[in-house]
């Protein structure tokens, strides 16, 4: 039976049981309109028949494709002849992928069919039974269960409690799903990191001044050992935030300021939601910008001043980058300004000072630390950013601090390594898992202490 | 202490540092102005250089050619099963009709450079045709083929018509005669370029489409819209409504804000490593794809949700209760009710963030080239901003034609989304 052949018919039983439970409830509660005597309205018992009916056998369907797989798996290794059961680990799981394959109906090795196909028979017909038991059993526990909530559906019954809790549980299951995917995130993330740092040695990682990630085909090879330090890599991504951040926080900041102290309301309101399209505008698009049109204009300007310019130099990108967090400066930097009391700014002005200076000297100072919460988030989302930099900056790992070449950062290192096909345990992948480890802790630190300067900062005022 | 000054030494000196200090302040409100016209002014940059490259991938040339279905070509055994109809060589037809209209063109190297003139679509084309109808075989037919991309560059103007002999030249002079010929006698025309519309990927520019990517996105904003709203909307009740204060919703609520800063790539290292190594699902699909995003939106959609319920004031909560509702029914008939719109409006913003997005798709394999439309949610597919860096990295010329306008039709529905949350805020919004 099909898969959802079988989610249909359980739909179906699902909607029966609501309406039965709810019919039972009437009758046994006396007619509606009048005094009943029932604890819960006839809905919430049709609700809890309908439960009863569905869960038992989602857990079962749960569990079935949890385990069914391997047992399978396992009685076609049963069934191999002995030279094919005793391979190497490698070896056997290549042999049951031609299985599965032939199973499927698709194309194997000619030559090695023969001894396959009794197996693939065997696991074809495996398959079809598990099939054929789930469904029998799924069906058969789904009965059960609504058998069993029929038994307790009386008057005094507190159908509404139970099915409240059940749908309290669906809640709390809901909002893990937020601290499973940080675990989920951390786990794999760190995993392969580890797989990575049993072949390439931790410190070599993080203090090493040579990346050239490349894993020999061959023993004998020239340069067969990659080199994996990964300190041009820092401090390639650092020189890109950092021209971002030179072009966004100023900017950024100015333009929360003359919006929120100078600007006409009407002005304000034109301009706030123009510049918030910039942060709507997908990476993507600032990327083709920054390749197409940014770079070869820094390019031109730098040959008739005499300089030599890469064509993927980090400014190109540092630059596309840095207009791509002014909304994100200038607007959380909007919001501290404007949480500044007006009690502050009117003292200022009663002592006799200007505009300006009430904003450089009163305001900006009472602002502070939310600006540099602010600044701290721009900071990791450039460090993050990796649409511009894959499209705008280098490949080739140099340890410079001239802006105006070629340098390559974290997260272009993880796409490169990781684009296209790749096996699992060259260390050549795992070190893309390695980065991303980095990359996530020091993303990490700096969200929560943002989060934490900000959130004290609003509390300063409120 | 100094000698006391003399009143007119005091305004003097207070005139003076008066002056200072307005100019230190208009100087001040310039930065300011400067500023604000350097974003809009950005602004206005990005969007004339993407309109002004893409608008014209939305034409492309056609040639009008007349198309003789020879038998003898197509299928000289006269068998028309369709293995032989399929696997005839029909660029041959549009050889011999281009060379029916340059007869003058005799030797090898300038058959070739003839025959360049049209796509090798074409072929692909006329395969088609005779396929859906075998009666054509025989006949004649007057068609619009597309014509190759640096042809239709050319056309357009995109080439510098004075370049002839430099190294942009693609075009032989030979060829650039042709052209003007077949411009001439009304055979060469700029056509809607539908095909931009429906078809694939294809190496070939002038047979590249969105259509394929377009689906693909959408298929992905399927999974994520049916995932992460339910999925959101249940967390934030939860917190806002249900959560006693304990150490481990203090947890739940840190680990919230900080997933919705985290860069999205370390989304797509957790989507391979979870979803395509750990349990099996395959490279390249939207399902993946979708199932990454709803974990990245998550975050956006429960913040959102929050602030909507929040913002329903407790004395309709007070009500509920008072006339002898659960709390689970408070929540659902009369809280979440009011709060919908607020959700919503955050959903779609979320949603417009996630189909932008395209450094997750990445990580699971979804820049393979894929010519075919996919069909469901575990078919091999690509995303709309995936296309699009693609298609940036792409050599031929006519491909940057290509991703501008790409860019357009992904700005374009981003632009609608944003709309549709605006115009559900301000329908909605409710001022208690």
């Amino acid at each position: 039976m099909r898969l959802t052949t079988l989610a249909l018919i359980l739909i179906v039983m699902a909607l029966a049981a609501f309406f039965l439970g709810r019919r039972r409830a009437i009758a046994i509660g006396g007619p509606p309109g009048a005094a009943r005597k029932l604890h819960s309205l006839p809905k919430y018992h049709g609700y809890y028949a309908s439960l009863w009916c569905v869960l038992p056998g989602l857990v079962v369907l749960l569990a079935w494709a949890a385990l069914s797989d391997t047992l399978i798996t396992s009685r076609v290794i049963d069934s191999l002849p002995e030279a094919l059961r005793n391979q190497p680990e490698a070896q056997l799981s290549l042999t049951l992928n031609d299985i599965r394959n032939l199973a499927a109906g698709q194309m194997v090795d000619e030559s090695r069919r023969a001894e396959f196909e009794v197996a693939a028979g065997l696991y074809t017909e495996l398959r079809a039974a598990s099939r054929r038991i789930l469904s029998g059993l799924i069906i058969a526990v789904s009965f059960l269960g609504f058998a069993v909530a029929w038994g307790r559906l009386k008057p005094q019954f507190r159908a509404r409690n139970h099915v409240e809790l059940a749908i309290k549980v669906a809640l709390i299951a809901a909002s893990m799903v937020a601290i499973l995917t940080t675990l989920g995130i951390l786990l794999s993330v760190t995993f392969e990191a580890i797989r990575f740092f049993r072949q390439v040695p931790f410190a070599d990682f993080l203090f090493g001044l040579n990346w050239s990630p490349q894993t020999a085909i061959r023993a004998d090879q020239v340069g067969s050992s990659g080199a994996f330090g990964a300190v041009p890599l820092f401090a390639g991504t650092l020189l890109i935030s950092g021209i971002a951040l030179f072009v966004a926080v100023p900017i950024g900041l100015m333009i929360a300021i003359y919006l929120s102290e100078y600007a006409k309301p009407a002005v304000r309101r034109v301009v706030k939601p123009i510049l918030e399209v910039l942060a709507g505008i997908p990476t993507v698009v600032y990327g083709y910008f920054a390749a197409l049109t940014v770079a070869p204009v820094i390019r031109q300007v730098g040959a008739s001043l005499g300089l030599d310019v890469a064509s993927e130099s980090a400014l190109g990108a540092g630059l596309v980058m840095g207009v791509m967090i002014i909304p994100f400066v200038s607007s959380l930097s909007d919001d501290v300004i404007n949480a500044v009391p007006r009690a502050m700014r009117e003292g200022s002005y009663g002592l006799g000072a200007t505009k300006s200076e009430t904003i450089k000297r009163v305001i900006l100072p009472a602002a502070l630390p939310g600006i540099v919460g602010g600044v701290l988030l721009a900071a990791s989302r450039a460090i993050g950013e990796t649409m511009i930099v894959v499209m705008a900056a280098g490949l080739s790992a140099n340890l410079t601090a001239n802006p105006l070449e070629s340098v390559t950062t974290v997260t272009v290192q993880i796409v490169t390594l990781l684009v296209g096909d790749q096996e699992f345990d060259s260390p050549k992948t795992l070190a893309a898992f390695a980065l991303g480890l980095v990359l996530f802790v020091v993303t990490l630190i700096l969200n929560i202490i943002a989060l934490q300067v900000v959130r004290r900062y609003r509390e300063q005022y409120d | 202490m100094a000698a006391p000054l003399t009143p007119a030494e005091t305004r003097r000196r207070v005139d003076a540092s008066l002056r200072r200090r307005y100019r230190t302040e208009r100087l001040f409100r310039l930065y300011g102005l400067i500023s604000v016209l350097l974003g809009v002014g950005f602004l206005v940059i990005l969007f004339t250089t993407i309109i002004g490259n893409g608008y014209g991938a939305f034409r492309q040339s056609f040639v009008r050619l007349e198309i003789q279905f020879d038998p003898a070509v197509i299928d000289p055994d006269g068998t028309r099963t369709p293995d032989v109809l399929a696997s005839a060589d029909y660029s041959q037809l549009i050889k011999s009709s281009l060379r029916q209209l340059f007869p003058a063109a005799e030797d090898r190297a300038s058959r070739r450079e003839l025959n360049a003139l049209v796509s090798s679509g074409g072929a692909y084309l006329l395969q088609k045709m005779v396929l859906a109808d075998p009666g054509l075989l025989g006949q004649s037919r007057d068609l619009w083929l597309p014509a190759d991309d640096e042809v239709d560059l050319f056309v357009k103007g995109s080439v510098p018509t004075g370049a002839a002999g430099s190294e942009q030249e693609r075009l032989s002079a030979q060829q650039i005669g042709w052209i003007s010929q077949l411009k001439a006698a009304g055979r060469l025309e700029l056509r809607f370029n539908t095909t931009f519309f429906t078809a694939g990927d294809s190496r070939e520019p002038e047979l590249a489409g969105i259509w394929g990517a377009t689906k693909g996105s959408f298929l992905m904003m399927l999974v994520t819209l049916f995932l992460a709203f339910p999925l959101g909307v249940a967390a934030a009740i939860y917190l806002e409504e249900f959560a006693p204060r304990s150490w481990l919703v203090d947890v739940i609520e840190v680990n919230i804000n900080n997933l919705a800063a985290v860069p999205s790539i370390v989304f797509g290292l957790l989507g391979l490593a979870v979803f395509i190594n750990f349990f099996g699902l395959p490279r390249s699909a939207p399902l993946v794809g979708g199932l990454v995003l709803t974990l990245m939106t998550l975050p956006v959609v429960i913040i959102a949700s929050r602030a909507a319920i929040k913002s329903v004031p407790p004395s309709v909560r007070e009500a509920a209760l008072g006339v002898g509702a659960s709390k689970m029914q408070m929540v659902f008939h009369h809280v979440l009710p009011l709060a919908l719109p607020g959700m919503l409006t955050g959903a779609i913003i979320g949603m417009a963030r996630a189909l932008g997005e395209s450094a997750p798709l990445l990580m699971i394999g979804m820049v393979a080239f894929i010519v075919e439309v996919p069909s469901g949610a575990m078919s091999p597919a690509t995303a709309l901003p995936v296309q699009i860096y693609l298609w940036a990295d792409s050599p031929e010329r006519a491909f940057v034609e290509r991703t501008s306008a790409a860019i357009m039709v992904l700005l374009a529905f981003l632009l609608v989304m944003n709309a549709a949350a605006v115009w559900l805020r301000n329908r909605f919004e409710q001022r208690w």
